[in-house]
């Protein structure tokens, strides 16, 4: 028997009430296992929906999602594997760290069965240790996505899935962090799913990028391949722009 | 101090700790399901729990006498089939007492699970944990505040209660007659040095239990707010 390559098979649709009306999302891909892959579009466009339905979070209206050959949700034979069973490891845009425990109360909280060695290795790799004992609300944007991270690996998760992690910090601290979630995966060697609308960030952390418009995926490739076009477009656009405001000046 | 003066209030500390900590159980559960689940009659138990708070304390206790009356069918099933007879009982004014109290435990609960953030919750789940160890471990620690202000509006509200323990249990001592009881039992009998007794303890048990409140409360936005 040829065993099945490892990947997570999506082929989802759900309806999507935004600014311009309802739409209707549908997501048909299959994505390799050990992939980092960046999910890009305008904001409303589903991302963080999609991330929502690979967890579990949200219900698809209907199709399957599928992980090395496993289904995690099935609208025909009604299969609908609660997020606690998926095995992922999911950072909020919030962080979502819980502010009842310390930094590494938290982390523990991650782990199914609590192992210290792990925690320490954790809190070195991430730069955690003089913050150890802090509460989640005392801490920057970047600690706090740090301890995030940190937690999502806890657990060993088959995937991890991270919405919009930079979209709140300076460039300095994108910078660092993108060199975390990139650490992250290396240690992980697990699929990483990441939400943005930065291009920048696409180019310097995915494998691959998964384009959404109008609901559907309308490129998947190298970020090399994917925003050939768009970026010419996109710097097109801001020449137009330029030269209008030079002349109104200027003009 | 005269031993029904000490029995009166011992009767009053036992039913508002009893009432308190039997909707602290009932309260915590009620509250999770009513903050985060949606089903078609809930507008009808969010209305009926909060009934207490604008019925007059009368009404409720004349239907609740009436449930008890053994000439009726509930309570002709509480003395046929489990002996127990609730009119004019402590045990009767303590059920009383925990259906009129109970808007005081579920609101603060409910808010206090409404000002959590979802993703809390979704952050728990995805960790791999229950809702029974994400309530135990994230939930109840965070909603510490409102469970303070439940339990102590609770138990201040119970001590206060007066209208639906005099209709539900009357005035036997040692059994309903609570400190409000005993005042209003006072006065009629024109012994103010005693009512005064009752009214200053009760007094300065709501203050003593609001100002811990209020301190409380203030402590944690100026916390929150640095």
């Amino acid at each position: 028997m040829v065993r099945k390559k490892e990947m997570l098979e999506i082929d989802v649709k759900r309806k999507m009430l935004t600014s311009e009306g309802v739409h209707t999302l549908h997501i048909k891909e299959n994505i390799d296992a050990h992939e980092l892959l960046c999910v890009f579009g305008r904001s409303g466009a589903g991302k963080t929906t999609l991330l929502r339905m690979i967890a579990g979070l949200t219900q698809p209206q209907e199709g399957y999602i599928a992980f090395n050959g496993t289904t995690w949700f099935d609208s025909k034979n009604k299969i609908n594997v609660p997020p606690q069973k998926r095995n992922i490891g999911y950072m909020f845009q919030n962080y979502a760290l819980f502010p009842n425990m310390n930094v590494e109360k938290n982390i523990i909280f991650g782990q199914k069965e609590e192992n210290q060695d792990e925690i320490e290795n954790l809190l070195t790799i991430f730069d955690l240790q003089t913050l150890r004992k802090q509460n989640p609300n005392k801490l920057s944007g970047g600690q706090k996505q740090r301890v995030a991270l940190a937690r999502a690996l806890a657990s060993h998760p088959s995937i991890l899935l991270l919405d919009e992690p930079l979209s709140a910090l300076d460039m300095e601290m994108r910078m660092s962090l993108q060199r975390e979630i990139n650490k992250a995966h290396e240690i992980s060697n697990v699929l990483t799913i990441l939400v943005t609308h930065d291009v920048d960030e696409v180019f310097a952390l995915a494998h691959k990028v998964l384009l959404i418009e109008n609901g559907k995926i309308a490129k998947c490739g190298t970020p090399g391949d994917v925003f050939s076009e768009e970026t010419w477009a996109r710097a097109s656009r801001l020449l137009h722009e330029i030269s209008i405001l030079s002349d109104s000046l200027y003009g | 101090m005269d031993s029904d003066f000490v029995q009166t209030l011992w009767l009053t500390g036992k039913l508002a700790t009893l009432t308190t900590i039997i909707l602290l159980l009932l309260g915590l559960p009620l509250a999770y399901i009513l903050a985060y689940k949606h089903f078609r009659l809930k507008p009808i138990v969010e209305s009926l729990i909060s009934m207490p708070m604008v019925l007059p304390p009368t009404v409720l206790g004349f239907y609740v006498l009436i449930a008890y009356s053994p000439q009726n069918a509930f309570g002709k099933f509480l003395e046929s089939t489990l002996h127990v007879r609730l009119a004019f009982s402590f045990e009767g004014i303590l059920v009383a007492s925990i259906i009129f109290s109970m808007p005081f435990m579920i609101q603060p609960l409910v808010n206090g699970f409404e000002l959590i953030p979802k993703s809390y919750r979704e952050a728990a789940y995805t960790l791999g944990k229950s809702p029974f160890t994400t309530f135990l471990k994230v939930l109840m620690p965070n909603i510490r505040p409102s469970i303070l202000t439940a339990v102590a509006m609770t138990f201040a509200h119970c001590i206060g209660e007066f209208g639906l323990v005099i209709m539900v249990g009357g005035n036997m001592p040692g059994e309903t007659r609570v400190a409000s009881v005993a005042i209003y039992d006072a006065v009629q009998q024109m012994d103010y040095a005693t009512a005064n007794r009752y009214s200053l303890i009760l007094f300065l048990i709501s203050l003593a239990i609001l100002s811990l409140i209020y301190g409380f409360n203030g402590k944690k936005k100026r916390d929150v707010r640095n």
